[in-house]
């Protein structure tokens, strides 16, 4: 198994090189989608989605 | 591989905007799936989308008058970011599929890099920070509602995606036309242009999309490696890849769109 070309060492650099780190962020992101629905911000990006956004499109 | 690539970007492109009667009637769906961000830069006012675009739906939430801040679209963020990183720009991405193929019509000079290329590029981070987040949030009407600024002035997808085809098939819409339209139509033919002669001038420097993906690369579970006992150190890698990455220095560059191509060149396979 090759190394990964880096200039970072020692345990920041073997966490960081790690996908753990990955793998937690990627589990805090759930947990804030899952907050940011529960707080129902959800129905604002439906609110804007669902109507034709004129801005968007050049009008408004 | 870009075939490869180009016929998954084109089956995704189709997969999230296939409402079919949207392009026969002139109208959007308004469907419960709207209220999921795809991964790509996809304008949710494009007649076929099933599927919120992220960067319009982070300004619909900081600009609405009840929220501010968005935990939703901030944690899809970190979600897409953390497995894959900018792998969306190089696949996922209807607007890069675009530039992709813009890019394929021969042009007697195309340009590879030029000088303020590099700094040019930290331009995305700041399009991120002031037209996608502070102007939303603060530049508010007097109930507190903030405008969606990047797809007002800035978005050539909205323009293409959108704008474009609902004019033309909405004559309701045609009526209200002005400077805006305009604006945004010239925005997207320099778009166009430029992107026949640079590789991706938007993902490059005004995608805040990709400045948003770009700082989760490093991090990222799907990320290249680089095996340096193999490595012969040819510059096969930095000399094939279109986003002006050099592999073996930075396998996992802000810049690296995870298109493949450095993989598929290495001559002795090194990275993986």
């Amino acid at each position: 198994m090759g190394f990964l070309s880096s200039n970072r060492s020692g345990i920041t650099g073997r966490f960081l090189h790690s996908s753990r780190i990955g793998i937690l962020i990627a589990a805090i992101g759930l947990a804030m989608m899952g907050f940011g629905i529960c707080r129902g911000e959800m129905a604002a990006v439906m609110e804007k989605a669902i109507n034709i956004c004129l801005e968007c499109i050049g009008i408004g | 591989m870009d075939k490869r690539r180009h016929g998954i970007q084109a089956l995704w492109a189709l997969l999230t905007n296939s409402y079919l009667l949207g392009f026969v009637q002139g109208k959007i769906y308004k469907g419960k799936l709207k209220s999921l961000c795809v991964p790509g830069l996809n304008c949710y006012s494009c007649p076929g989308a099933l599927g919120a675009c992220p960067i319009g739906a982070m300004q619909a939430v900081i600009g609405s008058w009840n929220f501010k801040l968005t935990f939703y679209v901030a944690g899809f963020f970190m979600f897409i970011g953390a497995l894959v990183g900018r792998f969306v720009c190089g696949w996922l991405c209807p607007f890069g599929l675009i530039q992709d193929l813009l890019h394929k019509i021969p042009f007697p000079k195309k340009i590879g890099t030029f000088r303020g290329d590099r700094v040019l590029r930290k331009l995305k981070y700041l399009v991120l920070a002031v037209f996608v987040i502070l102007l939303p949030m603060f530049l508010v009407d007097f109930l507190g509602q903030g405008m969606p600024w990047f797809c007002k002035l800035i978005c050539p997808a909205g323009t293409l995606e959108g704008g474009i085809p609902l004019v033309l098939l909405n004559p309701s819409l045609r009526g209200a036309l002005g400077w805006l339209y305009v604006w945004k139509n010239v925005l997207l033919l320099v778009t166009v242009v430029l992107s026949i002669m640079i590789y991706r001038p938007f993902c490059k420097y005004i995608c805040p999309l990709g400045a948003v993906y770009s700082v989760f690369n490093p991090i990222s579970v799907f990320r290249y490696r680089v095996d340096r006992e193999t490595c012969v150190a040819c510059k096969a890698c930095a000399d094939a890849c279109k986003m002006q990455v050099n592999p073996v220095e930075n396998p996992n560059d802000p810049e690296c769109i995870r298109c493949g191509v450095c993989k598929k060149v290495c001559p002795v396979k090194a990275i993986r």
